[in-house]
């Protein structure tokens, strides 16, 4: 039977690449950052404070997005401030996806008494306010980049076992499971070859989401100064600073604001973005 | 006997009716089924919507477990053995499925769909048994490579009979494996499993609600009605002189493609 | 007599352009009944769905005329089309499931229309609604009224839905597969009451379905229809003693039927399917497609 239905062409993967783009660009500036930087991030000097941004007649050569308060090139510190919020993000997020996923899979596919103690450990969990639930964490841990990354995962594995438990579910009615018993196949492996593959596209969506939650809550962290040490920059320890000098030095704040936004929102389009280009299933 | 069933019942919990403290009532949907399947035959099992069919033929493959009774296969009895006695004996019977769309994992290739199973059994050379089931079936090797997206309904149907053949299991329950087809790909779907039927010596257990496609294919019918079987007759009989009411009104409710039948 | 909905060579494609109806043209008269038969993908949902101005969003009308009730639809404005496609024209759905509102009783759903787009006051549409259920054999039609949807038998929805069709008094009816989603000792009573509404109220009612053997217990006319195309126009009894197409002729063969114990079932042979491909090919050259 001719029908149009095959005519229906999967959309270009236009946010894949504008947002693959941007994770990439910066990625290799994390990566690189020592030699793309133009200036030391934490090298601080009097005679250059609070530069504006190279369009600015009063602007320096060296400073392309100006300098704060005590000098330093904003520029160097977003690049150095990439490394710690990449890390986190790759790190924090991965680790959410595999604790919170896997038992989530566990809850959604065995149902019974798996189920209802994952599922009453979830509600349990969910009841306490998140953010104060990462500060008393820090607190408790000290400041850190593994406590960070620690907090993040207590407190959105959740999110994961949620979402993935009632996609579980759903597949687990589903005729191919009831045809892989048929065929013999055991309940972990069924759940392993069958489960797991129709849940991955939910699941890698969940997962760029989540870095970029991630890469907000070490902003959020740092904007509390309860992130690591000082030393090295962070994008959210220079909106905090950033905020106390705004009139005087918008630029300050400014850049790393948008930085953030642009990798929050990179993350969340590349899993869309990524769904629509490799699943095999057009929902 | 490929198959004997005595006295089955089985019931589902009501979660609609259930109390906020203590179990739910239970739903009887299998009040008593008892028959024999011999090996060979082709048994059609009819009724309309919670009639139970799909229940019996589920819990024929143990994929339910039945309350009380007993089911027999090949003269082993299956009624209550735990999964992992049963699967060194899950080769030996395969289901074809209602809806392939839901039966075929929708993330993974026809070839690999089907030489799962046979991996699973520890079959050699499994790739090409798989191309011998596209043979089959009448669909040619190159469909291994394809999602089932990518099929019409009535191949997606083939595939789930080759998993099904692919295993060369004695018996195979096909449930409703027309009802979601056209016409024209019904027929071919209806001709090839009657072939597979004789050419492998199946023996064929046929769920419908469709008592014409029935008469196509069985030796022998069971009407089934509120979990209970109403009537079983051999096919001709059964059309020729239905013994139950329930039956009567089946074939009287059935419009035959022919304006002059006086039917409503 | 004029026929009360008339489409002419109605062109439905994809938005790039991929064609979904063929220049199709049926006749519906008052007090008549055309079957709309094809297999899946044959685009016979998409017909009522043109009419009824509810096409997905994917799809539309290239060019053509559907004429309902002397005024040519696709000429007339928007709002204006809608308001009388709603006086004059409704739908029997395919699944009473979720064509009713799983959270709201039965009754407002029944007189929403009434009362919304026809104005009726609330109680002359409630006492329209008992009269419509009871004409539909519902039993206690009050205490249905005041029901949700899940407390009821999915031959009993389909009732109400029937009900709710023939409310406002509807000149043209689309039934879309009414019976399908039904049990078949169900399906007979649905259509009888469906074929007995129909001739009271002398409606026209276009009726879509993929089963042949339904056709020929409701309808007086009907249209075949492959890949878009209307293949064959018949009259009923004419039709299933000579089939003039050969895909109808193939159709019918290929229909199931338990009155023929011995005879195989003729699947839809490749040559006749390779024919019509090639008759819809010619057609897309000559529309220039």
């Amino acid at each position: 039977m001719r029908d149009a239905r095959g005519d229906i062409k999967r959309p270009i993967g236009l946010r894949l690449w504008l947002s693959g783009g941007w994770l990439t660009l910066l990625a290799l500036a994390a990566i690189f950052a020592p030699l793309i930087a133009p200036q030391d991030p934490l090298a601080q000097d009097l005679f250059t404070s609070r530069l504006p941004p190279f369009w600015d007649a009063k602007a320096e050569a060296g400073y392309l997005l100006g300098s704060d308060s005590l000098g330093r090139d904003v520029l160097s510190r977003i690049v150095y401030g990439a490394r710690l919020a990449l890390i986190v993000a790759l790190v924090a997020g991965t680790l959410t996806c595999l604790v919170g996923g896997t038992l989530g899979l566990i809850a959604g596919y065995y149902r019974g008494w798996p189920d209802r103690i994952i599922s009453r450990f979830v509600d349990i969990w969910m009841a306490f306010p998140p953010v104060l639930f990462a500060i008393l964490l820090i607190a408790v841990l000290g400041p850190g980049l593994i406590s960070i990354i620690i907090a993040i995962v207590v407190i959105d594995w959740t999110r994961f076992a949620r979402v993935i438990r009632a996609e579980a579910m759903s597949q687990g009615v589903m005729d191919y499971v009831a045809s892989a018993q048929v065929a013999g196949r055991g309940r972990f492996g069924t759940m392993i070859t069958e489960i797991l593959p129709n849940v991955l596209p939910t699941m890698v969506a969940l997962l760029t989401l989540e870095m970029g939650i991630a890469v907000i809550v070490e902003a959020i962290l740092s904007f509390v100064n309860l992130s690591i040490s000082t030393d090295s920059p962070t994008w959210g320890g220079m909106i905090s600073e950033g905020r106390t000098s705004v009139h005087q030095a918008w630029w300050v704040l400014v850049f790393p604001l948008i930085t953030l936004f642009l990798t929050v929102l990179s993350f969340s389009q590349l899993g869309e973005g990524l769904k629509d280009r490799f699943d095999p299933v057009l929902r | 006997m490929m198959y004997q069933v005595k006295d089955l019942r089985l019931s589902f919990p009501d979660m609609v009716h259930k109390r906020l403290f203590g179990a739910a009532p239970r739903i009887e949907v299998l009040k008593g089924i008892g028959f024999d399947l011999p090996k060979g035959a082709v048994l059609g099992i009819v009724g309309g919507s919670g009639s139970g069919k799909s229940t019996l033929g589920r819990a024929m493959l143990r994929l339910l477990e039945p309350d009380s009774g007993q089911i027999l296969f090949d003269g082993h009895d299956i009624t209550h053995r735990s999964e992992d006695d049963l699967r060194g004996m899950r080769r030996r019977f395969q289901m074809i499925f209602q809806d392939p769309m839901s039966s075929l994992n929708p993330r993974r290739r026809v070839g690999g769909i089907i030489a799962g199973p046979l991996r699973l059994h520890g079959f050699d050379d499994t790739a090409a048994k798989a191309a011998e089931a596209l043979d089959m079936v009448g669909l040619p090797r190159r469909f291994a490579e394809r999602f089932p997206h990518e099929l019409s309904g009535g191949q997606r149907q083939r595939v789930g009979i080759a998993r099904a053949i692919a295993l060369r299991p004695d018996f195979i329950l096909a449930d409703e494996i027309v009802s979601g087809l056209d016409v024209s790909s019904q027929a071919q779907v209806l001709n090839l499993l009657e072939d597979l039927v004789k050419e492998l010596g199946l023996t064929l257990g046929f769920i419908s609600h469709d008592l014409s496609v029935i008469r196509r294919l069985c030796d022998r019918i069971l009407v089934l009605h509120h979990g209970e079987i109403v009537e079983d007759s051999q096919t001709a009989a059964l059309f020729d002189a239905p013994k139950a009411d329930y039956t009567r009104e089946l074939l009287d409710a059935i419009p035959l493609p022919d304006p002059h039948q006086p039917w409503f | 007599m004029k026929p009360y909905l008339s489409i002419r060579n109605l062109c439905v494609t994809l938005k790039h352009g991929a064609p979904i109806l063929r220049s199709v043209s049926l006749d519906v008269s008052a007090g008549q009944v055309h079957g709309l038969v094809g297999e899946s993908g044959a685009g016979k949902s998409m017909i009522g769905k043109a009419v009824l101005g509810t096409l997905p969003r994917a799809l539309h009308i290239r060019s053509g005329e559907i004429w309902l009730d002397g005024v040519d639809l696709l000429t007339l404005p928007l709002q204006e089309r809608r308001k009388r496609i709603g006086a004059t024209a409704a739908l029997i759905p395919q699944d009473p499931l979720t064509a009713l509102n799983p959270s709201r009783r039965i009754g407002p759903q029944i007189t929403k229309r009434l009362v919304d787009i026809l104005g009726w006051h609330k109680n002359a549409a409630e006492d329209r609604a008992l009269d419509l259920l009871a004409e539909v054999h519902i039993p206690d039609p009050a205490r249905v009224m005041r029901s949700y949807p899940h407390e009821l038998s999915g031959g009993m929805r389909q009732r109400i839905l029937i009900a709710s069709a023939f409310a406002a008094e509807p000149k043209l009816i689309i039934a879309d597969e009414p019976t399908t989603a039904l049990d078949v000792t169900v399906q007979k009573q649905i259509l009888r009451l469906i074929a007995d509404m129909q001739a009271r109220h002398g409606t026209a009612l276009l009726f879509v379905t993929h089963d042949l053997g339904v056709v020929s217990k409701v309808c007086d006319t009907l249209s075949v229809l492959y890949a878009g195309k209307v293949v064959e126009d018949a009259r009923m009894q004419r039709f299933f003693m000579r089939p003039v197409h050969p895909y109808s002729a193939a159709l019918l063969a290929a229909t199931p039927t338990y009155t023929n114990p011995t005879g195989s079932l003729k699947p839809v042979p490749a040559t006749v399917i390779e024919d019509v491909e090639t008759e819809v090919q010619q057609h897309d050259m000559r529309a220039g497609l």
